[in-house]
């Protein structure tokens, strides 16, 4: 089973907050949490990998790894 | 015109067994005839064992209930002698559709596996179900089985003892008793049987009323499965509607918790809901209406001594996924045959232990695809919606979106894993036949491989030898020897063989698999007898 990466991994990190936050901009809350719910969902489709999507869960609620 | 649902069709008369002196004992009583019940007793009957089937009432299901029969009852009632009937009386479908909002999102084919003899569905209602049950029962009877239904015949109380059951019967002429020496309890989701045990339970209550109209109409709409996620003509609730033999259709409203349920349930306020949502211009009739609350949950434990539970006395679960009859036709299928080793002293009594295990197992099962069913249908906090609106959303654009979709997990029946009468798995098989699985079937020539299989053990050999018959500790066996050249379609190779070049399997009279290797093995395969009965 692949680990979960916590450490850096995305080339141009600003560049992509910058992205992030655009595709939020001139939204309401409420479109914003439907565009996070479904971002969520594509991510762990692409991600696939069970394993690690339990650990990406429990480390989004900020728990440590047993 | 009468409907079925309207006719007696095992009217009250009088039994021999009401007049004193002395109190009769049956073999096995079978209290409550509805799918369960009938499923159990026509079982036991065509094993030969003597069986009275108790019913308060003295008609089929009132309106229709369950209507959707999946492939593995289908197959259990080929082997009790009645599963053509429903298949051509029954509307075989494949074809989905869901809508959400006010467009449609996606539609999808069940694309059933090929060489199965029986179809992976079909909706029947529940009225012709039990029919078809109870000509079986009057065919058996025809034919001299020791099989009989007394309608009318409430059970008013139950008393347990070390070697019998008995029972307390009201009639319209009064009340009698009667002994058993096993008694099935199968009297339906209120099991007054339970009740009178103590064994009640609690579970899981969904706090929703759901709206179930079945309308007689001659409608073009195609026989698919239409599934609707807050439709306009229904805000923020759900919706389904799908198809019936005779033209009736199956409509399900959701109507939320808060509601009047006898003003709902008035034609005056039914019919502007389904106009709403069949247009103004589609004629209809209603054939019957009703509103249920549904609960998930089962007993702690189905086996109490001589008293056994099966069906939704046991258990319940919601009905998306169709699980009820379903589920509860897999706990006869399982109970029986234990049942009848039992009584003819060549089973230990701790076999119908095995019953209890195999088929909590087979509940929980259930009730987690049910559970999982209902939340996707009415979410429960904010979040979950939001996940839930993000997911049908996108199902309209992305395909990965779609197995999240969850209106409902159509039954199939459960694998025995860990079950005590499995034996190791010792071939290099395919996954779907491993011991506790339920065999899948296969065409063999012009017939299909699950009817040569059940009511007794089996050793089944592919490309094996073995010897034709053996007997361990009274347990016939007897042997089908297959090749894989049987099957040109190689369905048979990929689902009992896999990477495999030979196999042989023991196969339980209710067509689940006990043990598997490539050759046979003498004391293996005795041994696996004996663990299969209960007696290692
Ligand atoms: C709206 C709806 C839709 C459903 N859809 C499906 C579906 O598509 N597929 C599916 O598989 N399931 C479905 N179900 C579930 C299915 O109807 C039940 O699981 C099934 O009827 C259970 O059968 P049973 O024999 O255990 O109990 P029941 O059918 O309830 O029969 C119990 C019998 O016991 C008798 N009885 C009760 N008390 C006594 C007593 N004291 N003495 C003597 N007799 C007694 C009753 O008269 C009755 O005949 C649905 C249910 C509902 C409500």
């Amino acid at each position: 089973m692949s680990d979960l990466i916590l450490t850096p991994n995305i080339d141009g990190a600003d560049d992509f907050y910058a992205e992030l936050l655009a595709t939020h901009e001139g939204l309401e809350t409420a479109e914003s949490n439907a565009l996070n719910a479904r971002l969520v969902l594509i991510l762990s489709n692409h991600i696939g990998d069970r394993g690690v999507l339990s650990q990406a869960l429990r480390a989004a609620r900020l728990q440590e790894e047993e | 015109m009468n409907k079925i649902f309207e006719i007696p069709l095992y009217p009250y008369e009088r039994s021999p067994d009401q007049d004193p002196p002395s109190v009769a004992r049956h073999k096995v009583i079978v209290v409550g005839a509805g799918p369960i019940g009938l499923g159990a007793a026509i079982d036991l009957a065509q094993q030969g064992i003597e069986v009275v089937i108790l019913d308060e009432n003295d008609k089929v299901s009132f309106g229709s209930r369950a209507i959707c029969f999946a492939k593995r009852p289908l197959e259990i009632l080929d082997r009790l002698g009645c599963g053509q009937p429903m298949v051509d009386k029954g509307v075989v479908w494949n074809m989905g559709k869901v809508f959400f909002d006010d467009r449609k999102v996606y539609d999808f084919n069940l694309l059933p596996e090929e060489g199965h003899q029986r179809p992976a569905f079909i909706n029947l209602q529940q009225y012709y179900f039990e029919e078809f049950l109870v000509n079986r029962v009057r065919e058996l009877q025809a034919e001299g089985a020791p099989i009989e239904i007394r309608g009318r015949n409430k059970v008013s109380a139950v008393g347990t003892h070390p070697d019998h059951v008995a029972l307390e019967i009201d009639t319209p002429e009064g009340s009698y008793n009667l002994e058993a020496d096993w008694v099935i309890a199968c009297d339906g989701a209120g099991s007054p049987l339970r009740a009178m045990l103590g064994k009640d339970f609690v579970g899981r209550v969904f706090e929703d009323n759901f709206l179930i109209a079945d309308v007689i109409m001659e409608a073009d709409f195609p026989t698919e499965r239409w599934f609707w996620f807050d439709p306009p003509f229904n805000r923020g609730q759900s919706a389904l509607l799908h198809k019936q033999p005779d033209g009736v259709w199956r409509i399900d409203l959701q109507l939320g918790w808060d509601i009047d349920k006898e003003r709902e349930k008035r034609p005056e306020n039914v019919i502007p809901r389904l106009k709403a949502m069949l247009g103004d211009d589609v004629e209809f009739e209603l054939e019957w209406v009703s509103i249920y609350t549904f609960q998930c949950r089962r007993m702690e434990q189905f086996r109490h001594g001589r008293v056994i539970f099966a069906g939704d006395a046991a258990h319940q679960v919601s009905p998306f996924g169709a699980r009820g009859a379903n589920s509860g036709l897999q706990d006869t299928d399982n109970l029986i045959w234990k049942l009848k080793l039992v009584m003819e002293g060549k089973a230990p009594d701790s076999l119908l232990d095995s019953y209890d295990i195999e088929r909590v197992h087979g509940a929980d099962e259930n009730i987690l695809n049910s559970t999982r069913s209902t939340d996707f249908i009415t979410p429960k906090s904010e979040m979950s919606r939001m996940l839930r609106d993000a997911v049908l959303d996108m199902s309209e654009h992305y395909e990965f979106a779609r197995p999240l979709v969850n209106s409902g997990r159509l039954s199939v029946p459960c694998t025995y894993d860990r079950s005590p009468l499995n034996s190791a798995d010792a071939l290099d098989g395919p996954e779907r036949t491993r011991p506790g699985s339920p065999c899948p079937d296969a065409p063999l020539g012009d017939g299909f491989l699950l009817p040569r299989l059940g009511d007794r053990f089996t050793l089944l050999t592919i490309d094996a030898d073995a010897p034709d018959r053996i007997e361990e500790d009274g347990i016939e066996v007897t042997r089908l020897a297959l090749s894989v050249k049987d099957d040109p379609t190689l369905a048979l190779k990929e689902r009992y063989l896999g990477d495999a070049t030979s196999a042989v399997y023991l196969i339980r009279p209710d067509q689940h698999v006990a043990a598997r290797r490539a050759s046979f093995d003498e004391t293996l395969f005795r041994a696996a007898i004996r663990r299969a009965t209960g007696k290692e």
